[in-house]
């Protein structure tokens, strides 16, 4: 990835929690001095459709705030991929949910992170901080914002909730930062496909 | 010599533009003369529709917009939600209200809006030149309906303060006439009814006057109101069909 | 004030309150809704008043009433919407009373569907309703604008005692940027003495909003009045071209890309991608739609060798650019509809046909 901007297309099922995911990040990166935009897609599907949303976050001024190529794909289910793979840039990268997407014969360009977000999720008591594991574990990745950043943002973000319900959303996302950390992933090692350089 | 009838106030000297015999001119009065003795004439806004009374503004001596075809009762809201302090009429004919502005006075009517609609139903368009209006009655010839209102295919005279009636919010709803001196007395009344309730912001008020329109009828003023008795009240009833707060009676 | 992350429906909608708007009337409609449930939220907090109206007709009117009475109020819509307030907007225009009017554009004809479009450019620009009217369109591009538009616009509907529109589109609503609020300003509904139930001391004849003038004279003279009115707006952006325009790299450019809200900033990547590639590229982009900014395009007419207009549309402002250029440059056009927005891949490509044409 480049270390001045990180352009992400954040993409599963209505009510994984993809857009609030893509918020987080979006949020991080404000927070942190950052330039971000954040853009939902919108439909009549509301409930059980898919839904995506993109975001950059910039060291300069972002001037279209449109993903077209990715660096990121970060898919929380089957449909975002086939959406999504090719967009990628090469030597970009996509982080998937393994828990609902079976390996398969990805593009041989970009690099492959799998991350079995609904499982470390159940293994907390609650399916719906998968998506928290994904951002954990896309933060390990980034070179714009630190998780320090992102446990400085989140409770702005979920002021008014319960206390419970913040600390599981941060053990959730440290679940997936770990995840990264010792799978290796840093170096490649789970990486199952050629994959040509970041 | 004493002096015991005079022109109010609220009324301008501009002669009308009405047609000889035209009920426009008796409202209007009945109107001018209720806001003045509520002493609310200084803080009275009325809104006129498209239709004979588009220019009834020139009429009165208040503060006065005017509004598209049927649109006034949502005119009036705004006007009313931004000076609450302030009361609001609509002045609408059957086509503005009953036609084109059904939407609009029954969402008006349902939010309860603590506005007063005066209704003119004579059952026909006046002011371009004699169409069937909602409220044209069944058989009856106009420019539109030439072999006289086909129920069939037209439909059915459309009574509106009974529709209004059915409403949770409304305040009060009447049907009265100006057809003889007694009945305009009681016009009147209804009037200043409708004012005082929303004078203190009682909510919704629907005044709904059976009138003439002695020019498309083809017809003398006095052999129209002859007509409208015999023919208009059977099938528009006078009457008070709502009126939660016992205003006719205090 | 802090930076807040912010959907530009919802900006606008915080700004406008900043502006002293303290009356919403609207209908839901996609993609505009998060902006009538933010006021409808927000408005009851600052005393000010909601209504859901039965439809945007109704809508329109009750603006109408409002701006009648002396108020700062706003409606918003999405293009098929929007088609229903214009008999509204016409009335608003000949009555000359100020109130915003935003339309976030979705893709038509008809139905069309809910996707980013700018395909109601001439619809802004032209009048839209019917009758011998123009009304003041500010073209945001970012959340940011989209706040700070707000509040320019009341004051200028204030000033010029007209309708303002503002032109976003799908994009723009849905989009979450940082946004800083800008400054609130103090409003006061009595300084407009002309409005109805206006009761100060020195109120002398009674107060009249009317848009009928029945004889030929006496709309002929209000048409000229109004056209005299639409010149003033007309100079006052002229004198201040930096409310009306941005200009970036077109000193020395060779090709002028033209486009207007979330199309410019995609046209702005294209322009640092072509530089990259040699190629002298700037970029134009009217932040006022009506009145037009045509002496920019007639000025570069004479320096730059050909425009490019980009739109969200099969070509409605480049009709308005064309005009401006007064045929001394070729003017070219790309455009996707449906939903599509152009992709600075796509529309580098176009830039390439028309620099190094085969």
């Amino acid at each position: 990835m480049s270390s001045t901007v990180e352009r992400i297309i954040l993409a599963g099922f209505g009510g994984q929690g993809i857009l609030f995911l893509g918020k987080v990040i979006a949020e991080t990166g404000m927070n942190s001095d950052k330039h971000v935009s954040w853009i939902p897609s919108y439909g009549p599907e509301m409930r059980g459709g898919t839904a995506n949303c993109s975001v950059i976050i910039s060291e300069h001024e972002i001037a279209s705030p449109m993903v077209t190529v990715p660096d990121v794909v970060i898919a929380m289910n089957t449909p975002s991929v086939s959406k999504f793979n090719q967009k990628i840039k090469a030597g970009g990268m996509l982080m998937y949910n393994s828990s609902l997407i079976e390996r398969q014969e990805f593009r041989d360009d970009i690099r492959l992170v799998e991350i079995p977000a609904n499982e470390i999720a159940e293994e907390l008591g609650d399916q719906k901080v998968a998506s928290l594991v994904m951002a954990g574990a896309y933060i390990k990745f980034s070179k714009l914002i630190t998780l320090d950043d992102i446990l400085k943002t989140l409770p702005l973000m979920l002021k008014g909730k319960k206390q419970e319900m913040l600390d599981l959303n941060i053990v959730a996302l440290k679940k997936g930062y770990d995840y990264v950390e010792e799978k290796k992933y840093m170096f490649g090692r789970y990486v199952h496909s050629v994959f040509k350089g970041i | 010599m004493k002096q015991v009838f005079g022109k109010t106030n609220v009324l301008s000297a501009n002669p009308t533009h009405y047609c000889p015999g035209c009920d426009h001119g008796v409202v209007h009065r009945l109107i001018a003369e209720s806001l003045e003795e509520l002493e609310v004439a200084d803080r009275s806004i009325g809104v006129a529709p498209v239709g004979c009374s588009v220019f009834a503004y020139d009429y009165f001596n208040i503060d006065f917009n005017q509004a598209a075809h049927g649109r006034a009762p949502a005119v009036a809201t705004g006007i009313k939600r931004t000076r609450p302090d302030s009361i609001v009429f609509t002045y609408q004919g059957d086509g503005d209200l009953a036609a084109i502005g059904t939407a609009e006075i029954i969402h008006a009517a349902n939010r309860g809006e603590n506005i007063t609609v005066v209704f003119i139903n004579n059952g026909i368009y006046g002011m371009t030149g004699g169409q069937m209006a909602p409220t044209t009655l069944v058989g009856m010839k106009t420019q539109t309906s030439p072999y006289g209102r086909d129920a069939a295919t037209m439909g059915s005279p459309i009574r509106v303060s009974e529709i209004i009636a059915t409403l949770e919010s409304p305040a009060y709803v009447t049907r009265v006439t100006v057809n003889n001196i007694a009945n305009q007395i009681k016009t009147k009344k209804a009037i200043k009814n409708a004012f005082t309730l929303q004078k203190e912001k009682k909510g919704f008020s629907f005044v709904e006057i059976v009138c003439i329109c002695p020019t498309n009828w083809g017809k003398k003023p006095t052999d129209a109101h002859k007509w409208l008795t015999e023919n208009m009240l059977p099938v528009f009833p006078l009457g008070t069909f709502k009126d939660i707060h016992g205003i006719e009676k205090a | 004030m802090a930076k807040v992350l912010m959907k530009g429906n919802e900006a606008l909608g915080e700004a406008a309150i900043l502006a002293g708007c303290r009356y919403y009337f609207g209908y839901p409609i996609t993609p505009q809704s998060e902006l009538p449930a933010y006021l409808a939220k927000r408005l009851p907090q600052v005393d000010g008043v909601f209504v859901q109206a039965e439809s945007e007709v109704s809508a329109i009117n009750m603006v109408y009433g409002a701006a009648s009475a002396g108020a700062r109020v706003m409606t918003s819509s999405s293009s098929p919407g929007i088609s229903l307030k214009q008999e509204g907007i016409s009335y608003i225009a000949g009555a000359e009373l100020p109130c915003l009017i935003v339309n976030v554009m979705r893709g038509g004809p008809g139905l069309g569907n809910i996707n980013p479009s700018q395909s109601d450019y001439w619809q802004a620009t032209r009048g839209g309703g019917h009758g011998d009217y123009r009304t003041l369109v500010m073209a945001p591009n970012s959340v940011q604008e989209m706040a700070d538009f707000t509040l320019a616009a009341f004051e200028y509907a204030d000033r010029f005692r007209n309708p303002v529109l503002m032109l976003s589109d799908g994009v723009l609503g849905q989009m979450m940027e940082p946004v800083v609020m800008p400054a609130p300003k103090d409003y006061d509904m009595d300084s407009k003495k002309w409005s109805l139930g206006y009761t100060g001391k020195d109120k002398t004849a009674r107060n009249l909003c009317t848009s009928i003038f029945m004889g030929q004279e006496e709309l002929e003279e209000h048409n000229w009045s109004l056209y005299q009115k639409y010149q003033v707006i007309t100079d006052f952006f002229k004198a201040n071209k930096d409310l009306a325009v941005e200009e970036y790299l077109c000193d020395d450019a060779e090709v002028v890309l033209v486009g207007y809200g979330i199309i410019s900033r995609i046209l702005k990547t294209v322009v640092e991608k072509c530089r990259k590639r040699g190629i002298k590229a700037g970029l134009v982009r009217p932040k006022v739609l009506w009145p037009f900014p045509s002496d920019v395009f007639a000025k570069l007419a004479d320096k730059a060798s050909k425009f490019l207009v980009v739109e969200m549309s099969y070509g409605q402002m480049v009709e308005d650019v064309k005009l401006a250029v007064e045929g001394k440059k070729p003017v070219y056009f790309f455009g996707r509809t449906g939903g599509a927005v152009p992709s600075d891949f796509e529309i580098l490509n176009e830039v390439d046909k028309i620099v190094r044409p085969d």
